[in-house]
């Protein structure tokens, strides 16, 4: 070994001061700036319910928190999961391990929520899903990490599909998308038709982002079922109920149940096709003052399309999370943050009053909607009439009914 | 209404049906490809990419394009603004147009890169077909999205008929019937014109066509623009049923190669048969074990290579 000169010892001590530099930056510092994750589809068949619709949403609501007036500086980024469970939870985990993001809202497809919900567990971190339907994301996988805020899988089952069922409709087939989502709403609307007397014929399940649905279609027709449940969402739906218009599904006596429809598949399929199709929203653009107002300035960015309820639960929840942490002084522990949320009311221009349970479950109302036929529209985006509401107490499932851990005795 | 294996014979007569609609677009597809590998020996994995520019075509010739034009104002750099190029064309001018369109692009991927592969291993033209694809999707996605973009079918095919087993939209029938038109004009134009046995001809032995004074490197150029504008056209007639998506020929190319291996590689008869057929037995597994529906042509296909290896209709290389 050669003898230890001055350059040796020099470049021996720069490395050391380089390893207890790095050595000591590993763990996620709290930083004072509020980082909020829009984690979207921003390509695919959900990008016109969430996508940047929700992106312009989140922006909107930090906007209206005034940051500054709070002493806090917040900031918003957006990502695309394409609707794949491991690219969402590869970009979560990205997000709050090198970038510092604090909370991720948004997540269409419940799949990738799952998955997005695993990683902001194991990190503290905290997951608002104003996108995902799957009533499991506050049942058996429930997180003290996780709230789901704007509608799910159970309360579309118990909305529309008991809405259905209760005026005729007694026989259905299911035309499911084949993941967590579409199972879950086949599952729960299953389960509700069984117990208002009707009947289930049988189902047909399709990949998700399916463009040609008419071998799915002819076994529909073939079950000669009265109902044709569409346990699936945004393109999917469109094309399902577009082609069955082709193959002259409805012309033969059989119904389309849309059991998750947005405005925006009303307006893609137009009024034309989509006239008395029924739905439930928690949120409709032109139902409040306070509604339209949002609208217009959503629209700035969005031109000549309208927020469905998922970019309204961006809005709501940010808004939400932001006077959590401006209480609570802090954003690092994710539990902590979610704990001040479910003790805080919350109160919003768009929601209204309403609180979150124990199981991470917000609680609104439901609205169940019919498509207004063409000439009952009097100007764009005039698609809904409101054929009845929920209260907040009954639109989601029983606390006791859903297997959530987080939820004693 | 009788019964087959359990199965009511409705559901089944009009899944065969259905087959047969997916049948043809393989059919077509395979056709190209068959075309293009008996003449060029080139393995053509754009073909996919094509597919879906003659689909996009079809939607731009409608819709109009919006382009970055550069407007020159008298500063460097010029500053870009997007115009609106609206032609407005139906879908029957595109069943033309959108062909010679992308066909043309296929000259075009030819000269300049194809002719230089000529003397090599078809698996170097197999790779750069199958970058060319690559590139052509990404491009298309970059500017596009992966959600479809709607293409309506035409007024006159608008409706359908009561088959009494099955309802069959208008225009899903004239897309069996265009497709078998234009899958037996061209097995007719390869097999028994005289054009068609030059082109054989110099397949065979291009040193010998040429010295007779046929100009064979242009016959391979047209060839190669001629089997595109196929895979093109099977786009447009695509684009009504299916969105016009920029993935919507990476879905489909996979399994058109496993028809184009079971029928046997440059065997335009078999391309055509082995098509419609395999459509037609996805469409019966669709109805007796939907969940295999997806697999059941490859594993056909593995049969077939055990068997015959050289496909069905395909001659010993």
């Amino acid at each position: 070994m050669r003898p230890a000169g001055k350059t040796h010892a020099a470049k021996f001590a720069l490395a050391l001061a380089v390893l207890i530099g790095t050595a000591a930056a590993p763990r996620a510092q709290d930083d004072d700036v509020v980082k909020i994750g829009v984690l979207t589809d921003m390509s695919g068949l959900y990008s016109d319910i969430g996508g940047p619709g929700s992106v312009a949403a989140a922006k909107l609501a930090v906007e209206d928190f005034n940051p500054a007036a709070h002493g806090m500086k917040v900031e918003v980024i957006a990502g695309d999961h394409q609707n794949k469970p491991d690219v969402g939870a590869n970009l979560a985990r990205q997000w709050y391990d090198v970038d510092h993001v604090d909370v991720i809202v948004d997540v269409p497809t419940s799949s990738v929520a799952l998955a997005v919900g695993d990683v902001t567990r194991e990190k503290n971190k905290v997951f608002l899903g104003s996108g995902p339907a799957s009533s499991d994301l506050t049942g058996p996988k429930c997180s003290p990490n996780t709230i789901q805020w704007t509608y799910d899988t159970w309360m579309l089952a118990n909305s529309t599909g008991k809405s259905v069922v209760e005026t005729g409709g007694d026989t259905w087939f299911f035309l499911t998308a084949d993941y967590a989502f579409g199972q879950a709403l086949q599952r729960d609307t299953t389960k509700v038709v069984l117990a208002n007397g009707g009947k289930v014929l049988g189902d047909a399940r399709h990949p998700l982002q399916t463009s040609d649905f008419s071998s799915f279609l002819l076994q529909a027709q073939t079950s000669k079922a009265k109902i044709i449940g569409l346990a699936n969402a945004g393109g999917d739906t469109v094309n399902a109920i577009k082609q069955g218009a082709e193959f002259g599904i409805t012309s033969r006596g059989q119904q389309f149940a849309g059991l998750l429809v947005f405005i925006n598949d009303v307006e893609a399929l137009s009024l034309k096709v989509a006239k008395g199709l029924v739905l439930t929203e928690t949120w409709y653009w032109d139902m409040t003052e306070a509604n339209r107002a949002f609208t217009k300035r959503w629209q700035q960015s969005r031109p000549g399309k309208f927020p469905s309820m998922v970019p309204a639960g961006v809005y709501s929840s940010v808004i939400h999370y932001l006077k959590a942490v401006e209480a609570l002084k802090s954003d690092s522990d994710g539990r902590a943050v979610v704990a001040k949320m479910k003790e805080m009311p919350t109160d919003d221009p768009l929601f209204g009053k309403g609180s979150i349970r124990v199981d991470g479950r917000k609680i609104h109302a439901a609205y169940l909607f019919e498509v207004k036929k063409p000439e009952e529209s009097k100007y764009p985006g005039d698609d809904y009439k409101l054929r009845a509401t929920i209260p907040a107490a009954e639109a989601f499932r029983p606390l006791k009914d859903g297997a959530c851990p987080l939820v004693s005795g | 209404m009788f019964e087959i294996f359990g199965i009511p014979s409705q559901a089944l007569f009009g899944q065969l049906l259905l087959g047969l609609i997916n049948g043809s677009f393989y059919a077509l597809l395979s056709l190209g490809l068959a075309v293009i590998f008996g003449m060029l020996n080139i393995i053509n994995f754009t073909h996919g990419a094509q597919y879906m520019m003659g689909a996009f075509a079809a939607y731009f010739l409608l819709n109009g394009i919006d382009i970055l034009v550069p407007h020159f104002t008298g500063t460097w750099p010029p500053t870009f603004a997007s115009v609106h190029f609206g032609l407005g064309l139906s879908y029957w001018w595109a069943l033309i147009l959108a062909p010679i369109l992308v066909g043309i692009t296929g000259l075009v991927i030819e000269q300049v890169f194809l002719q230089h592969l000529r003397k090599l291993d078809p698996l170097y033209g197999l790779l750069l077909t199958f970058g060319l694809g690559l590139v052509i999707e990404g491009l298309f996605r970059n500017a596009y999205g992966s959600s479809g973009q709607p293409y309506q079918a035409p007024a006159a095919l608008q409706g359908g008929r009561n088959l009494g087993f099955m309802f069959l939209p208008n225009y899903r029938a004239w897309v069996i019937v265009l497709s078998f038109a234009v899958c037996l004009a061209t097995w007719f134009a390869i097999e028994r014109t005289r054009l068609g046995s030059h082109l054989r001809a110099a397949t065979e032995n291009p040193v010998l066509v040429r010295a007779f004074g046929f100009n064979v490197p242009l016959m391979v150029t047209l060839t190669y623009g001629f089997g595109v504008a196929l895979a093109a056209l099977a786009g447009v007639m695509a684009a009504p049923i299916y969105n016009v998506s920029p993935q919507m020929g990476t879905d489909l190319i996979i399994v058109v190669f496993a028809v184009v291996v079971i029928g046997g590689m440059g065997s335009i008869l078999g391309a055509i048969l082995t098509g419609f057929a395999l459509g037609v037995i996805e469409g019966l597994t669709k109805v007796f074990y939907p969940e295999a529906s997806n697999t059941v042509i490859f594993v056909i296909m593995a049969i077939v290579l055990l068997i015959r290896p050289a496909g069905l209709f395909g001659r010993r290389a």
